[in-house]
């Protein structure tokens, strides 16, 4: 019997020729990551175990990203930042992206893949559940707590419970012009429910896999948390040697899934015959098309955020929204630093995204997570009130981004976009026949 | 192992209790280490649950009464999918600071099962059906862990919870950083 891609990764990780979903190993991590939200706590649990003077395992394994509340009045975020940068200081941390310096980053999920740190074959651990995203690249990603990132400061391992794994096969050649893989993740999503692959990886395959972007691909593996799964995982190509070769020299191993591997389960989706899709609120999986949502009142669109906020999403949203004065409040916001600038290079018939954005009315704010998941009061975007929103981020729980009066549909870039010209919701394929085509 | 049981009242609620819920991300900000701020976590704890939904059946019960920090409710009862959605350890350990002992529910979303167990903060008991419409809140409960099972003294009834599996000698130790060092993994 042969083994899956993840089934090999944490084999070679764990020093074992092979493992079996159920088994219980301990992995020997590549990179650790985390946050202004979550690195203060994992600091004080590591120097409670492990000693006031307790050095980390690797100081170039640890990659701290300052990212959720940057731009904030609030004292204790602001403290929190301020933990970072003392412990950076005493570890002596090569990858530190402090704040208010030109290596600050943004969103963590995306400027760990801009700065070389997702490479495939290995393991990464991350102190948010959106590290899932990384698997994009053939690596083994996931999100993990303050406990268990301490542990790996001090040891460099953690245990894991092998995943069983569900195989999402995409058939037809490429994404419809009018499709986005936001759509593609909130359809599966819809269909096996927040709760359907919960504790297996979700591996996404087939012809249609190849054709998607680096990016596309990252809005998908994004979302296996939604599903409840352990980690998202694509098999490496040429679109992934490409993207990692030019951000990193370090050498890598590809793994791929064996002909034979045993499977929780197979799942097939042709491309060609998907329509745009929302999360209605408040659940990523209360699914509905664009379609039959056609005509509800929004009061603010909203696009941004690891799964959402990234240079392709913004010049699909480009697309739609240029030359339109939009009829409700828009929130840009790149989820990098790295985003922004392309924001003012990138241009679509010859203006720069950010003047389409700006000539439209949109409201432009500074890279970081920003009203993806409310924050302090005073957050960009952050929704205060009985407020109805369409968002290109991945959660909609009840509060999620602000005030529990809130309501937040999910849907892809080009639905928001479509959405923020109208003021109700817009099945985007009007549009994309007007302009693009 | 000889465990003493955990009794209380149970708080009772439904499904997809995402960590939004459990906990707000505008409340994340406050320092898990210090003992005075820390308490700020169970002032919090469950505040993001819809009104109608937090204390079932009844509603509009609040884990944590106002101007408290910490809960006369021990044991929360819910339905599938418990603790859904971010990583944060401040959710299992928000409910641990407002009191709470342990969670029964059919089912747990992996990070914040593996976060409760591996802090020690509290134990995630799986129970073999959903009790979330069988109990309300303010039952006296007892778990019996060496069985295991639930006990509602109110209502007279015993339900079946499943054994703890690969985690229980985590849980017994009381942690990742315990269960380590009993095996010689970390120093002592």
């Amino acid at each position: 019997m042969g083994m899956t891609l993840t089934e090999k990764i944490l084999a070679k990780h764990s020093g074992r020729d092979r493992v079996k979903p159920g088994d219980n190993v301990w992995v020997n991590v590549d990179v650790l990551m985390t946050h202004d939200v979550c690195g203060p706590p994992a600091i004080s649990i590591f120097h409670r175990e492990f000693g006031d003077d307790a050095k980390v395992w690797d100081k170039d394994k640890l990659v701290i990203i300052p990212d959720h509340y940057i731009f904030t009045k609030d004292k204790y975020a602001n403290r929190n930042v301020d933990v970072l940068r003392a412990f950076a200081a005493e570890q002596d941390l090569p990858h530190f992206y402090d704040v208010g310096t030109d290596r600050y980053k943004g969103v963590c999920h995306v400027a760990l893949p801009e700065e070389g740190f997702t490479r495939p074959g290995e393991v990464l651990f991350g102190t948010d559940s959106h590290t899932c995203t990384a698997g994009a690249f053939g690596q083994f990603a996931t999100g993990i707590g303050n406990t268990d990132a301490a542990f790996i400061m001090g040891t460099g391992k953690l245990w894991v419970k092998v995943p069983e794994t569900m195989r999402f096969v995409f058939e037809g050649g490429s994404l419809p012009p009018y499709l986005m893989a936001k759509d593609i993740i909130l359809k599966i999503i819809g269909d096996i429910g927040v709760d359907g692959a919960t504790y297996r990886t979700m591996e996404f395959a087939g012809p249609g896999i190849q054709a998607l972007t680096m990016e596309d691909r990252m809005t998908l593996t994004n979302m296996a948390i939604e599903a409840g799964g352990k980690n998202g995982v694509v098999e490496p190509d040429g679109v992934t040697e490409e993207y990692v070769r030019a951000r990193t020299d370090k050498p890598f191993e590809k793994f791929y899934s064996d002909p034979d591997a045993e499977y929780h389960s197979e799942h097939f989706y042709n491309l060609e015959e998907l329509v745009p899709m929302v999360a209605k609120p408040h659940s990523p999986d209360n699914k509905a098309t664009a379609e039959e949502l056609e005509g509800v009142k929004l009061d603010r669109a909203y696009i941004g955020s690891c799964t959402g906020g990234k240079l392709s999403d913004f010049v699909a949203a480009a697309e739609i929204i240029r030359g339109h004065k939009l009829k409700i409040d828009t929130y840009i916001v790149p989820a990098t630093t790295e985003i922004a600038r392309g924001l003012e290079t990138e241009t679509l018939l010859g203006t720069p995204l950010i003047d389409i954005f700006r000539e439209a009315g949109c409201k432009i704010g500074n890279a970081s997570c920003a009203a993806c998941l409310g924050g302090p009061s005073d957050t960009f975007g952050r929704l205060n009130k009985e407020e109805v929103c369409i968002s290109s981020t991945n959660r909609n729980y009840p509060g999620r981004m602000g005030s529990k009066a809130a309501q937040v549909y999910l849907a892809s870039p080009y639905t928001v976009a479509a959405s923020a010209v109208t003021g109700v919701i817009t099945d985007p394929r009007i549009f994309i026949q007007e302009t693009v085509i | 192992m000889k465990t003493k049981p955990i009794t209380g009242k149970a708080f009772v609620l439904g499904k997809n209790i995402d960590t939004d819920q459990i906990i707000p991300a505008a409340h994340l900000v406050y320092s898990l280490s210090d003992p005075e701020e820390r308490k700020l976590y169970g002032k919090y704890a469950l505040s993001g649950v819809p009104a109608e939904e937090s204390g079932l059946p009844q509603g509009n019960i609040p884990l944590t009464r106002e101007d408290e920090t910490e809960s006369e409710f021990s044991i929360i009862v819910a339905s599938d999918n418990f603790g859904c959605g971010s990583s944060r350890e401040h959710a299992p350990a928000c409910l641990e600071i407002a009191g709470i002992k342990a969670i029964v529910s059919p089912s747990y979303a992996r990070i914040f099962y593996r976060n409760s167990v591996d802090g020690g903060f509290l134990t995630p008991y799986e129970s073999e059906e959903d009790l979330s419409k069988k109990i309300r809140t303010g039952d006296e409960l007892e778990i019996d862990s060496e069985v295991p099972a639930l006990i509602n003294h109110t209502r007279g009834e015993t339900y079946k919870l499943n054994p703890l599996g690969s985690v229980a000698d985590i849980v017994h130790a009381g942690g990742i950083f315990a269960y380590a060092r009993e095996n010689g993994m970390v120093p002592r």
